[in-house]
């Protein structure tokens, strides 16, 4: 096995407060990785430094063994991460179909005079990247609403528009922030079938964070708990249910909620 | 992708739209025909100045700048040498000034490469930071050039400003650069370009997740406008064969901010719908700036009233019918979305 | 440049900032709430002008005058933001900034048609503009007045944006909208103050112009408006004492590079707009400005 994602001891802090406190981890290859912990932990702070959106105030993100810490985020999708938002950002005034070509924005490697004089290439790389969304949005069941404005679509269908607009990046490392947050339980059963789907056919690393314990259980192969921007704990799903630290970290937030 | 019915449908558009442009120039009326170089010439500006506003969705208030870039840049290389020896009254032309000499078309077209690079220049202080300070830049930038102007007389003839300018501009060139620009513009929107452009507008972050350079993409489709609206100076400048600094005010800018938010931010068919109404609406406005009598009781003239009623029209449209006639569609696009609405009803 | 040139030039300067220092005030303090540049407020300082102009014809003392004037700066002020901007506040930005872009068109021009577009003399009371002498520099006397009461001013803001319950209220805004709205304080009034004291602070300017120059028209607000905004981008947008400062560095610079360079002189109106370009190029967030534009995911 080899190592995708390289976080090591980053340190996050924003003007006296410490949002990430020394955090290590890293996740091989094919794996289905999860970060945890209750609200305000740092998890989505996390995503923002390995996306390039924050640049930490210590330490580094290996991305395939290159240091990738303030690489721009655009810089950082060309080179094989892509993510999703914890609450949906889709463009809201395109269609599904527009919203996913997006996606194929660096495969479709025509340039701004061959676009303005339609030379063959626009032409034909319009062709390829149009067949290659139709074919994602089939994986994802959402071919028929190709030609519908992205933010008319139901909840959890625009959850699936937003990942395989993610996807649709080729990238090999990508992050879900929250995926299943606001689905109702056939929803998140879809979104379990696609997650693996994601895996053996686009050959793709996972990084996901959650915060529903059963779904990052039945998913994850690892994952780290974070609390107040420490890690409290690192290892199976089996292992963490029973660990007193993730336990009281939970009661804690449950209480509070 | 390549569609042979809707090419052929496209090219057959292009040559009506052609005939009635050498049909008008060969024999309409002067009146009539004076109206249509205006919106002619509004197209280009409303059209270009749509794709920063509407398209990318950065608010820049430029048009009256680069129109003016434009029509300095091809007045200059259009009036013949010895006229100009004797125009420049208050010192003489610069050597350079006095002796370019070009005909009209690459004359224009160098006035809009001039408005571009100017874009390119401005671009990079702005699109750093996110686009907010665009809008306040471009305004500045429109008085700073008629300083300019002013304190260059050996380049721009100061004050005076430049007069006896060829009138090359007719119907014909000014309608065939209208119809190339809405080509242009319709190209761009469906590219991927275009849709990097609306991505930003939506969700400058998403769209930068998306792996966009939102910087490059914010300034191509400034340079793009600024190009066409070069153009369009330069069309505007031999269509009125005299050209002074203080004409190229912000109430410029301001008309085709009406335009574009009548038409719909991001619609080129509505740029282009607007154009023709509002160009032609603009004439018969006049009335407002002149002698008003109500009722047998003599107001006066109120200069300034005309502009009142424009910022009213543009307030009232904000608050109340904020997306326009077209929202941000093309005509083809909501006449798609019509059949595909019906058909589904059907079903 | 002999040393009483150089007291004369000095002074000159620092009355001349002091009026962008009030007007670039109101344009930070609404870019601290709303993230919009209000495109009005350069057109506030001439409605203050004109107001205190017209009401001082009516027969009314100039004192009186000014303090009308200044209210009803405030009221217009007020009554942009609850027209104009307040319905568009969950709007694209873009359409805010169209807003307010027409509201400034609609100022000016409705001044135009009531008070005709022709330059007006301003006439304020000979306390103000007598001339005294210092050594051998002639100075009105205004330009010890403008800076003492911008100062006298600036410290009546800073105590309420750091002393009072509203202040950090309008503070808090600055840094989170919804924040403020969750902490249940009412955001609507404290946009509402700051709309209060930016146009108020923007009357004050503009009569300060008006007595300086003594003339006023219709379209004074739009330069003065630019190079106000430009100052306070200088001293980092969102920060008050950066407002004053961007206001003072931009009022010196004029005065000095005028008297120093005269050739340049048709230039002084563009001093502002470089500074522009030169802070956004190298120095997006002002001497003094917090970054406001970080992305929040």
């Amino acid at each position: 096995m080899n190592t995708i994602l390289d976080v090591k001891n980053v340190t996050m802090k924003f003007g006296g407060v410490t949002a990430i406190d020394n955090l290590s981890f890293s996740v091989e290859k094919g794996e289905v990785y999860g970060l945890i912990g209750p609200n305000g932990a740092g998890k989505t702070t996390i995503f923002n430094i390995i996306t390039g959106v924050l640049y930490p105030t210590e330490g580094k993100v290996l991305f395939e063994g290159k240091d990738i810490t303030g690489t721009k985020p655009n810089r950082v999708v060309s080179k094989g991460v892509a993510r999703t938002f914890q609450n949906i950002r889709l463009f809201k005034s395109m269609s599904v179909l527009d919203n996913i070509l997006i996606g194929f924005d660096s495969y479709a490697n025509y340039s701004y005079l061959e676009a303005i004089f339609r030379l063959p290439r626009y032409f034909k790389r319009e062709k390829e990247i149009r067949d290659k969304a139709y074919k994602l949005m089939e994986v994802f069941g959402i071919d028929i609403f190709a030609d519908n404005r992205a933010t008319d679509l139901s909840y959890g269908n625009q959850r699936k528009v937003e990942i395989a607009r993610a996807v649709a990046t080729n990238p090999r490392l990508l992050l879900l922030d929250e995926p299943a947050a606001g689905m109702n339980p056939n929803e998140t059963a879809q979104l379990s079938n696609i997650i693996h789907k994601l895996k053996s056919e686009f050959d793709l690393t996972i990084l996901l964070i959650e915060h529903d314990m059963k779904f990052v259980n039945a998913m994850c192969n690892k994952l780290t708990v974070l609390d107040y921007g420490e890690k409290i704990f690192e290892g199976k799903p089996a292992d963490a249910i029973v660990d007193e630290k993730v336990i009281s970290a939970y009661l804690g937030d449950f209480k509070h909620a | 992708m390549f569609d042979f019915k809707r090419f052929i449908r496209n090219i057959v558009l292009i040559l009506a739209t052609l005939a009635f442009i050498y049909y008008a120039q060969k024999s309409m009326d002067s009146y009539n025909l004076s109206i249509l170089m205006n919106i002619g010439i509004f197209a280009i500006l409303a059209l270009s100045y749509n794709l920063i506003n509407g398209v990318a969705g950065q608010f820049s208030l430029e048009p009256n700048g680069f129109v003016a870039i434009g029509a300095y840049f091809t007045a200059i290389l259009i009036i013949p040498p010895e006229t100009k020896l004797d125009m420049f009254a208050l010192v003489d032309p610069a050597p350079i000034v006095a002796s370019a000499h070009m005909s009209f078309l690459p004359a224009v077209l160098i006035g809009g490469f001039a408005a571009m690079l100017v874009a390119m220049l401005l671009a990079l202080p702005v699109f750093r930071v996110r686009g907010d300070y665009l809008a306040i830049v471009t305004l500045g930038f429109g008085f700073i050039i008629r300083i300019f102007a002013i304190n260059n007389p050996e380049y721009t003839n100061g004050a005076m400003g430049l007069n006896d300018i060829p009138e090359y501009a007719n119907f014909i060139w000014i309608g065939t650069i209208a119809l190339i620009t809405f080509i242009v513009m319709i190209h761009i929107i469906y590219s991927k370009y275009g849709r990097s452009m609306k991505a930003v507008r939506d969700d400058e972050d998403a769209a930068t997740a998306m792996g966009i350079n939102t910087f490059k993409i914010k300034t191509l489709a400034f340079m793009t406008s600024a190009f066409f609206e070069g153009v369009g100076g330069g069309l505007l400048a031999s269509m009125l064969t005299t050209i002074t600094p203080d004409q190229f005010s912000f109430l410029l800018t301001f008309q085709l901010l009406i335009f574009i938010v009548l038409g719909g931010l991001g619609s080129m068919s509505g740029a282009l719908f607007a154009s023709i109404l509002l160009g032609w609406g603009l004439e018969k406005l006049r009335i407002l700036d002149e002698n008003i009598t109500l009722f047998g009781h003599d107001f006066g003239a109120h200069p300034g009233l005309r502009m009142v009623v424009f910022s009213i029209i543009l307030l009232l449209m904000m608050l109340y019918a904020r997306r326009g006639v077209f929202g941000d569609r093309e005509l083809t696009d909501i006449i798609r979305d019509y059949k595909r609405k019906k058909l589904e009803s059907k079903k | 440049m002999d040393f009483q040139t150089f007291l004369q030039q000095l002074v000159n300067g620092a009355s001349l900032g002091s009026m962008y220092a009030l007007i670039a005030i109101g344009y930070t303090m609404v870019y601290g709430v709303l993230r919009l540049i209000n495109f009005a407020h350069g057109d506030l300082m001439m409605v203050g002008a004109f107001m205190t102009l017209i009401i001082s014809e009516l027969g009314l003392p100039f004192e009186a005058s000014v303090l009308i004037a200044i209210i009803i700066t405030a009221l217009v002020g007020i009554l942009t933001d609850k027209i104009a901007y307040k319905p568009l506040r969950d709007a694209p930005k873009i359409s805010l900034l169209i807003t307010a872009i027409g509201i400034s068109f609609f100022l000016e021009n409705l001044f135009t048609v009531v008070f005709g577009g022709i330059p007006r003399a301003f006439k304020a009371p000979e306390y103000l503009t007598k001339i005294f002498h210092l050594g051998e520099v002639y100075l009105p006397i205004s330009v010890i007045i403008i800076p003492t009461v911008t100062l006298l001013v600036l410290a009546i803001v800073l105590w309420i944006l750091y002393k009072t319950k509203y202040g950090m209220a309008i503070r808090a805004l600055a840094f989170d909208i919804n924040t403020v709205r969750l902490m249940g304080i009412n955001a609507d009034r404290i946009i509402m103050i700051v709309f209060i004291i930016g146009s108020s602070l923007a009357a004050i300017g503009g009569i300060f112009y008006a007595i300086s120059y003594p003339s006023i028209d219709p379209l004074m607000g739009i330069i003065v408006g630019l190079k106000a905004f430009a100052a306070a981008v200088l001293g980092g947008i969102g920060s008050v004492g950066g407002a004053v400062i961007g206001g003072f560095i931009l009022g010196f610079t004029e005065i000095f590079v005028v008297a120093s360079f005269p050739e340049l002189g048709g230039y002084k109106d563009a001093f502002a707009f470089f500074f522009l370009i030169l802070v956004l190029l190298f120095k997006p967030t002002g001497i003094m400005g917090q970054d406001l534009e970080r992305g929040r995911f």
